[in-house]
């Protein structure tokens, strides 16, 4: 995992008053996908998240990457092996953290991305096409799918200091790339 | 009356008749039809083929009051865009009411092409029932039916000879649609249902293939397994065309034995697609077939390693037809030019849509194949990255290109050498390939690779733009170069109401044109809309969906966000959703 670095000072960044806009985010933190004007554009160019490009037909986008399947490792902490897990498979966040569940044998990895749970014991979260740790549950299912390359479920312990309910997370941050 | 026209009025009509019967381009037909009114007639009562290039542009009473012996339609929906997600859901193409004046006409309906339309089950129903020599149906990356459609058919046309479904989304009902081909069904040549995503009847299956002995192309879904590959090819080794389903077997087992027997009795493969789910290690038994392939299709076939691709290429030396995927390579590319002599077409499709690092396919590999398949004129290419440099080469190289699309992953990459943008390159392919008929471009260009396509590609027919240019000079260019230009369609560039407006009178000559994410505003297409009545000019505007205030909120200076413009004959539509307003 990429510890941040003295590069995050050059990060733009909005922050909610009082919010931990003012403290160093680690980059699993950090949302991508965000509406700026512009700035977006550009961004999304270079990093090939414009809508319809490249321009591969949408039947064909659907059914021949990986013959259908998209196996991403999972791993979790403290456990001495991976898994993999075909995000096909699944509907959904909660038909997806289910298969987690039985796979790794334990219970709750959900909890963390509900709304006021303050007991919880795992973190699921997912490495980008960018290379960024996200949290699981932001973005729409299809979307995640396409950009999930892994999976990571990680212990409560690691993730310190910054409140990861869904809706606390900062609004509006962009990294000027 | 010219001395040709007063010879040629010496002949009963029945002559002029047989005479067209020769014609059997749409083109040439069109063009007989407007040498006289006594020309136009004859041909308009022998004509039995009709395409219809754009499904708006003309309606179904139309055709039918001119063409009254119709027996053959193809009819296109959706604009190209809709393939890459531009064109809401609900935009259009219906193709029910087609059917339905068609049968109420008594139209004796023997084929339906359709691509990129949306239709129904109950037009499919509707189809079965009404046309009893209905004899081929084929859809294109349509969508809107289920397998319950597909029954219909297959229960009613009794002598139904081709279902070709390409590409198409269809709903799985998880009905017998197969099952439903009666017993008495024994006419079918062509049948190709790969894009289904749901389970077959494999013994329903196994039974039609088996009485259909003029079957000659059959095409299978990921759910048919090996095994039952293997029973079909032994009841129909006289296949042309074969696209097998899933490809994946034991290896050592004794039915991935009896398939390579079976398959070494095919001696008439010479199409061969599939592969949906694949183990490499059973690729072997398709190399008696490859001798003699000249079109292979493997672009759904993403488990078919790089080396066992390579080994299968090898055997492939008649190919003239070749889709992959770019995990194929630089060097695998290599060795397709120095294998496939006979190649005229190549397709390399992404693998990786986000291009992240596993660079691909990159300009050597082109160059590879324009420098060793002399024959090569159509190609569609996506790449991590292009130079200058490369294009002028494989201008040089293949003169004879007819289509040529690229397309780099990073839609606005430079030169990867020089940094420059790829206009020059471009030019020099327009320059080179004289009867160049349609090509995409893509990569970091200004308004001077326009300048260069208005100024060469004379036979130029349809031109895809994507963020690129700086000026409306760059779109004006086009317009005022390209004569023969009938689809325009262009996203992301900074053209505006100037180039628009220019030339108003050349839409007209053109079948299409898109525009989306551009400069022009609303203002300027409500002006040609009123200038051009002969043209269809639509708004498609999501966002105001359910807006009550929706037009009076919209002011002339607004960006337009999607706009398609066409030619049509019978003025704005009827069926238009909401979200589309006809200027």
């Amino acid at each position: 995992m990429e510890k941040s670095g003295p590069g995050l000072e050059t990060e733009l960044r909005l922050g909610l008053p009082g919010g931990s806009g003012g403290e160093v985010e680690k980059n699993e933190k950090k949302r991508v996908f965000e509406e700026f004007d512009g700035c977006e554009d550009k961004a999304a160019v270079h990093k090939n998240q414009v809508v319809g490009w490249p321009p591969v037909a949408a039947f064909r986008r659907k059914n021949s990457f990986n013959g259908g399947k998209m196996y991403v490792k999972v791993s979790m902490d403290g456990a001495p092996f991976l898994r993999k897990v075909d995000l096909t498979m699944h509907k959904g966040y909660s038909e997806l953290v289910r298969a987690l569940e039985d796979l790794f044998g334990c219970f709750g990895i959900g909890e963390a991305l509900k709304e006021d749970e303050e007991n919880y014991e795992f973190v699921p979260i997912y490495e980008d096409k960018d290379g960024d740790w996200m949290l699981l549950g932001d973005v729409p299912w299809e979307m995640f799918a396409e950009s999930c390359k892994r999976l990571r479920v990680m212990k409560r312990a690691e993730a310190k200091g910054v409140g990861l309910h869904a809706k606390d997370l900062l609004k509006g941050l962009s990294k000027e790339e | 009356m010219c001395l040709f026209q007063s010879v040629m009025n010496y002949f009963p009509e029945e002559v002029l008749e047989h005479v067209f019967d020769f014609l059997t381009s749409h083109r040439d037909r069109n063009a007989v039809s407007l040498v006289c009114k006594s020309w136009y007639s004859v041909e308009r009562f022998s004509r039995e083929k009709v395409f219809i290039g754009n499904c708006y542009a003309v309606n179904p009473e139309r055709l039918i009051a001119r063409f009254p012996r119709l027996r053959s339609l193809s009819l296109k929906g959706k604009p190209h865009f809709a393939d890459f997600n531009l064109v809401p859901h609900d935009w259009g193409g219906h193709v029910y009411p087609w059917i339905e004046a068609m049968a109420k006409s008594g139209i004796n309906l023997e084929e339906l092409r359709l691509k990129r339309m949306v239709v129904s089950d109950e037009s499919l129903e509707l189809l079965a029932k009404s046309f009893p020599n209905f004899k081929s149906l084929v859809l294109v990356s349509c969508e809107g039916f289920t397998t319950d459609g597909l029954a219909a058919i297959a229960s009613n046309c009794r002598f139904l000879r081709e279902l070709d479904l390409q590409e198409n989304e269809v709903d799985d009902r998880k009905g017998q649609w197969l099952s439903c081909f009666p017993e008495s069904c024994t006419s079918l040549v062509s049948l190709n249902f790969a894009c289904l995503k749901g389970e077959v009847n494999v013994a329903a299956l196994e039974r039609l293939v088996a009485r259909c002995r003029n079957l000659r192309s059959l095409r299978l879904n990921h759910a048919v397994p090996l095994e039952v590959l293997q029973k079909i090819l032994v009841q129909a080794p006289q296949l042309n065309d074969l696209g097998t389903g899933s490809f994946t077997h034991d290896p050592d087992s004794e039915t991935y034995i009896k398939l390579k027997n079976a398959m070494k009795n095919c001696h008439s493969i010479r199409s061969l697609s599939g592969f949906l789910d694949v183990n490499g290690r059973c690729l072997p038994a398709v190399y008696p077939i490859c001798t003699s392939l000249t079109s292979l299709n493997l672009s759904y076939a993403p488990g078919i390693f790089n080396n066992e691709l390579i080994k299968l290429i090898c055997h492939c030396k008649k190919i003239e037809r070749l889709w992959v995927l770019d995990t194929i390579g630089d060097k695998g590319l290599n060795v397709v030019a120095s294998t496939c002599k006979e190649l005229q077409e190549l397709r390399v499709f992404p693998s990786d849509l986000y291009g992240v690092g596993n660079a691909a396919v990159t300009e050597e590999g082109l160059v590879a194949i324009s420098a060793g398949c002399p024959k090569l004129n159509s190609i569609l290419y996506f790449c991590q990255q292009m130079t200058n440099a490369a294009l002028i080469t494989v201008a040089k190289n293949c003169p004879n290109f007819i289509r040529f699309r690229l397309c780099t992953l990073n839609p606005v990459v430079p030169d990867a050498a020089t940094n420059q943008p790829l206009d020059e390159g471009f030019g020099a392919i327009v320059q080179s390939c004289k009867g160049l008929t349609r090509l995409s471009v893509s990569g970091l260009l200004t308004d001077q690779v326009f300048l260069y396509i208005g100024m060469y590609a004379e036979q130029l027919e349809m031109l895809s733009i994507a963020f690129a240019g700086d000026s409306d000079k760059g779109m004006l260019y086009v317009l005022n170069g390209c004569k023969k230009l009938k689809k325009l369609e262009i996203r992301d560039s900074p053209f505006g109401n100037m180039a628009l407006l220019s030339d108003m009178g050349k839409y007209e000559t053109m079948r299409s044109l898109w525009m989306s994410s551009c400069e022009v505003t609303l203002g300027a297409c409500k002006t040609l809309a009123e200038k051009m009545p002969r043209l269809n000019v639509e708004i498609i505007n999501e966002n105001e969906a359910g807006d009550g205030e929706g037009e009076a909120s919209f002011d002339d200076r607004h960006r337009v966000e999607k706009m398609y413009l066409y030619r049509t004959l019978v003025g704005p539509r009827t069926d238009a959703p909401d979200f589309v307003w006809t200027l």
